[in-house]
């Protein structure tokens, strides 16, 4: 058994970065997320590790900190919430175009604009339909616990590179808060220098005399090669949508009525699972970990079983559309949403499946 | 197309007089005939051949007329977003601190969406070298008006000339990179004759020497014409770089070893 600990969220998130090797944290302060950048200040991790920690003049500066980290091989970081996340759209896409690993955590706030600083789901979209310019997607973890929080960095670093593709973890203001166990994993090493330009043939590294020189871009301006460059990715997002996919199913082999939720949401359906069931109402829950690739193939099996699906989320209905997509109109879909920080109390949920689903 | 460039290795030590350095790709540039950035590619890779770095250096392009530029000079290159090389280059020297790091900007990308980068990443002292090509218009995009743009100066976006009550001012960025305490060396050349080419090349190889003693950041601005952007013939572009851009732009180090150094006449 690993090492146990009380951590909040975010503090788990900047832990696990240090053990998974990460070599760099580039971020800016944000409220619901801050901590991450100042457990790893406090926990002084280039006498740790090696790994180096810099606070940015921007979220901007942040992420193409990243593309210039990732573009050398390195294992690089950043989080952020909401707004700062906007600002990283550019850079993000950039990484996709340039096919760069790269892990982002989104500590979601609500919005739109300046919004909250209180919880929220409402960048489903924006995460998991590319959010920046051009087509492209990232591998989307969606925590629902502080556990998750760690073992999701181990887990979005080994992607990233097994991808060449930056990757989300979308989390929320309130699992980034709150505290509970986690068991941390061992930590795994940094690699050396030369074991990153073993590893990452494709980085500039700077060149040998038995190599071409690398370029790292997301630039070509010849049409032809620039739509194979486009086939390419989605060729790898295929991929993905066959060999990512993790989801979680929660009473769910008896049911006659479904929750869909993910991350916090997911948690506040599992107190309103058992207290539907307390009243007779047999419910289950389906919670997709990866929002991208989307448990499509999984949500049509289990919801095709059911009389009505109620899909529960921190936002005015975001995810609900992958879940029509996914079943079309053989079932009852309905949508239960608080937004702009509020969380929805599992009563309140279970209330709402009686009124829409079941009464309705 | 690549087989009309490729001739018969016909050097020999004894008839070389002049030479390209190996360190530039055998390939057309892509800039205007008359530009200068093949020049300043030529010194930059002259300095990094002779001081036999070419594979501890890893370079950053911008995004303007060199955006191109990681296909001409044969070293590890990252092409950035349009100003955010000074982010990329910091990183990349934090993470890899016996490299050599570069970062090779236009006006637009390093004094207009760039600015923050430019200036924090100066401020934090950061052992990289900056090139900052300078010639006061946006020339990828086609003349368009640049921070550098001179005063009564035309340009696409300032058909009538710049005027300062609805255009602003040229920034100076240089003159307000050298006031911060983490940069060593600043100073300002042009390539428009051999001499200052050389002098150029000279002013590269202090930022590189700099990175080597790890003694912060080196700003080297070269003062360029754009005559495609101009829309004069490249003989009459550097005079009139030479009557214009030099009296707001003027030639010569500003900081040197941590110090600024002192202006004799005239501003």
């Amino acid at each position: 058994m690993g090492e146990l600990r009380l951590m909040k969220g975010n503090e788990a998130i900047a832990e696990a970065a240090i053990r998974a090797g990460c070599d760099g944290y580039f971020g800016y302060p944000i409220t619901p997320q801050s901590e991450v950048m100042e457990y790893l200040m406090a926990e002084k991790p280039h006498e740790r590790t090696g790994m180096v920690v810099l606070q940015a003049e921007s979220e901007v500066a942040s992420i193409n900190m990243l593309y210039g980290g990732a573009g050398t091989g390195k294992k690089v970081m950043t989080s952020s919430s909401s707004p700062g996340i906007s600002l990283m759209q550019e850079g993000i896409s950039y990484m996709a175009g340039a096919e760069l690993p790269a892990v982002v955590v989104n500590v979601v706030r609500g919005g739109p604009g300046l919004g909250t600083i209180q919880p929220s789901q409402a960048d489903y979209f924006q995460a998991v339909k590319g959010g920046g310019h051009g087509d492209y997607k990232m591998i989307v973890y969606a925590p629902a616990s502080v556990q998750e929080m760690s073992d999701h960095v181990k887990l979005a670093f080994d992607k990233a590179f097994q991808y060449r593709t930056p990757v989300m973890i979308l989390s929320d203001g309130a699992i980034g808060q709150m505290m509970e166990k986690v068991e941390l994993f061992d930590p795994i090493p940094r690699r050396t220098d030369e074991e990153v330009i073993a590893a990452c043939p494709w980085a500039s590294t700077g060149r040998p005399k038995t190599r071409n020189h690398n370029i790292i871009t997301s630039l070509d301006l010849d049409p032809a090669g620039q739509e194979k460059v486009n086939l390419k990715l989605q060729e790898k997002y295929r991929m993905m949508e066959q060999n990512e996919v993790m989801y979680e199913e929660i009473m769910t082999s008896d049911a006659e009525y479904l929750f869909v939720a993910f991350g916090l949401s997911a948690r506040i359906c599992q107190k309103a699972t058992d207290i539907a069931r307390a009243k007779g109402i047999k419910v289950g829950l389906f919670r997709p970990i990866t929002l991208f690739p989307f448990p499509t193939v999984q949500i049509a099996a289990t919801g095709s079983r059911v009389k009505g699906i109620l899909v529960v989320e921190m936002n005015a209905g975001q995810m609900i559309e992958d879940v029509r997509l996914s079943l079309g109109c053989k079932v009852k879909i309905e949508h239960f949403g608080r937004f702009g920080g509020i969380i929805p109390s599992p009563d309140e949920v279970a209330k709402a499946l009686e009124q829409k689903i079941i009464g309705g | 197309m690549e087989e009309l460039f490729a001739k018969p290795d016909i050097r020999k030590p004894e008839n070389i007089v002049y030479r390209k350095s190996d360190l530039m790709v055998d390939r057309p540039l892509s800039y205007c005939p008359g530009c200068g950035h093949g020049t300043v590619h030529r010194m930059l890779m002259e300095v990094i051949e002779e001081m036999e770095i070419a594979e501890q250096t890893i370079g950053v392009s911008p995004v303007g007329c060199s955006v191109l530029a990681y296909d001409f000079l044969n070293i590890d290159m990252l092409g950035a977003a349009h100003g955010r090389a000074p982010a990329l280059a910091t990183a990349i020297k934090r993470l890899w601190p016996h490299r050599f790091v570069f970062t090779y900007q236009g006006d637009g990308d390093l004094a207009a969406i760039g600015t923050a980068e430019t200036i924090h990443a100066c401020n934090r002292g950061e052992n990289i070298t900056i090139i900052f090509i300078n010639n006061g218009i946006y020339g990828m995009t086609g003349g368009q008006m640049a921070p550098t743009t001179l005063l009564g100066m035309r340009s696409s976006t300032s058909p009538y000339g710049r005027d300062v009550e609805h255009m602003g001012h040229p920034i100076k960025m240089t003159e307000l990179i050298a006031h911060l305490p983490g940069v060593n060396f600043v100073t300002r050349q042009s390539v428009h004759t051999p001499v200052n080419a050389r002098r150029t090349k000279k002013a590269i190889r202090k930022g590189f020497e700099i990175q080597k003693a790890k003694q912060g950041l080196s700003f080297i601005e070269v003062v360029s014409n754009c005559n495609s952007g101009w829309k004069m013939t490249p003989v009459q572009s550097n005079k009139w770089m030479e009557e214009n851009m030099f009296p707001f732009y003027p030639l010569g180090d500003i900081k040197v070893d941590g110090k600024l150094v002192e202006k004799k006449e005239n501003e």
